[in-house]
């Protein structure tokens, strides 16, 4: 590899890690990037930024990053955040998984999260699918979708993200896909602008295990399926804006309301004596 | 699921076509003082793996699959439209191997290096 082409971003990547394990197709790399641009236009001193994740394809990317970050167990993102929060709360924490981990394992961690409104900025990427682990179905796999727990179809009904989100209490929801790559860039901006539990659905394609097995073609396929059956509306009801295996992908940002963080209604952890 | 055949057309025939000059629907009034900035494409070959989002979703269609191999065996893109790169920057957000960034050029007086 000819280590003399220095990419821009090669400052907040461990760029000898590169190239990374992702698939090609697979939409992480887009979602990663978009993340390290926003911190980079934001202009947040990246030493004061964290990056937490769980397990799973999307939990690598703590480990490709050259900021502060941690990997830690199955479904423990928000949990181990949460901590990292309170004991200096002058970080700004990002959590980055998957939909499988904070979910699926780590659901009821969510909601509580969001409940309490604990300054974190999650953003999920949501690829249908256990994409790691062989592509077994999961909390959001659409009704019907084939994986290879599920060869006749998905009998269960998939959450809602945003809705989820939206109801537990999240002072801000969005949701895009991979292919919004400036959208998606502005909304990670906004989220580190704003105080409280911030939320980012990105839908992304998994060629090799949710979009084979379906029929979806190749990462680039999926993408142009985005590209053409995407519509945005900001400000619905999240509650419209389900998912379907080969429906329309509602897109947009759904929730942006102002809220006392855990935080500021608990003024001692705040100036300790 | 993949009924974009239409718009795979449509977008075969403005690959077909050059579009260096924007096409204007009507000649805006300050066209005189707005310059075009102009970009260098580069490409890290060896970081590629070819899932040709950045060929796809070029505005301008300034990339092409190569006939060329990298190390790991893949095609990456190559730039067949040097000067209709803007530096929008597109690839470089999409590009998921941080493999594609843009240089933009300061040479702002394009018109004059034309006879």
């Amino acid at each position: 590899m000819n280590h003399n082409e220095v990419h821009p971003m090669d400052r907040l990547i461990r760029a000898d890690r590169m190239p990374h394990i992702w698939c090609p197709g697979c939409g992480l790399g887009t979602n990663f990037t978009c993340f390290l641009e926003a911190l980079n236009q934001s202009g947040l001193d990246p030493d004061k930024n964290v990056i937490v994740s769980g397990i799973g394809c999307t939990g690598r990317v703590p480990g490709y990053t050259n900021i502060d970050s941690y990997h830690t167990t199955h479904g423990r993102a928000i949990p181990f955040a949460t901590g990292l929060k309170l004991a200096n709360p002058e970080l700004t924490v990002t959590v980055f998984s998957g939909d499988g981990d904070l979910f699926a394992i780590g659901g009821n961690h969510f909601i509580h999260a969001a409940r309490r409104n604990i300054d974190l900025k999650i953003i999920c990427v949501n690829n249908f699918n256990y994409g790691m682990t062989g592509g077994q179905f999961g909390c959001t796999t659409p009704l019907g979708a084939k994986t290879t727990t599920s060869p006749y179809g998905n009998y269960e009904h998939p959450f809602n993200l945003v809705q989820m989100a939206a109801a537990s209490g999240a002072v801000y929801v969005a949701r895009w896909t991979s292919l919004h790559v400036r959208r998606l860039t502005n909304s990670i901006k906004e989220t580190f602008a704003k105080k409280g539990f911030t939320f980012i659905e990105i839908i992304s394609p998994c060629p090799v295990s949710f979009g084979r097995r379906n029929k979806l073609g190749e990462g680039l396929d999926e993408m142009k399926y985005y590209q053409e059956n995407s519509v945005i509306k900001h400000g619905i009801d999240p509650n419209e804006a389900d998912l379907n295996l080969n429906g329309k992908i509602i897109v947009g940002k759904f929730i942006d309301i102002d809220k006392p963080t855990f935080l500021d209604n608990q003024p001692k952890l705040q100036t300790p004596d | 699921m993949l009924g974009g055949t239409h718009m795979r057309k449509q977008k075969q025939n403005i690959k077909d076509q050059d579009i260096r000059e924007p096409d204007y629907w009507r000649t805006p009034l300050d066209i005189d003082k707005q310059v075009i900035q102009k970009g260098q494409v580069n490409i890290i070959k060896d970081r590629c793996k070819a899932c040709n989002f950045c060929i796809e979703f070029c505005p301008n269609n300034v990339l092409a699959i190569s006939e060329e191999f990298n190390a790991k065996g893949y095609h990456p893109p190559c730039v067949s439209k040097q000067d209709n790169c803007v530096a929008c920057k597109l690839c470089e957000l999409i590009c998921p191997e941080f493999a594609i960034y843009i240089t933009e050029e300061n040479n702002l007086n394009t018109d004059e290096d034309e006879p």
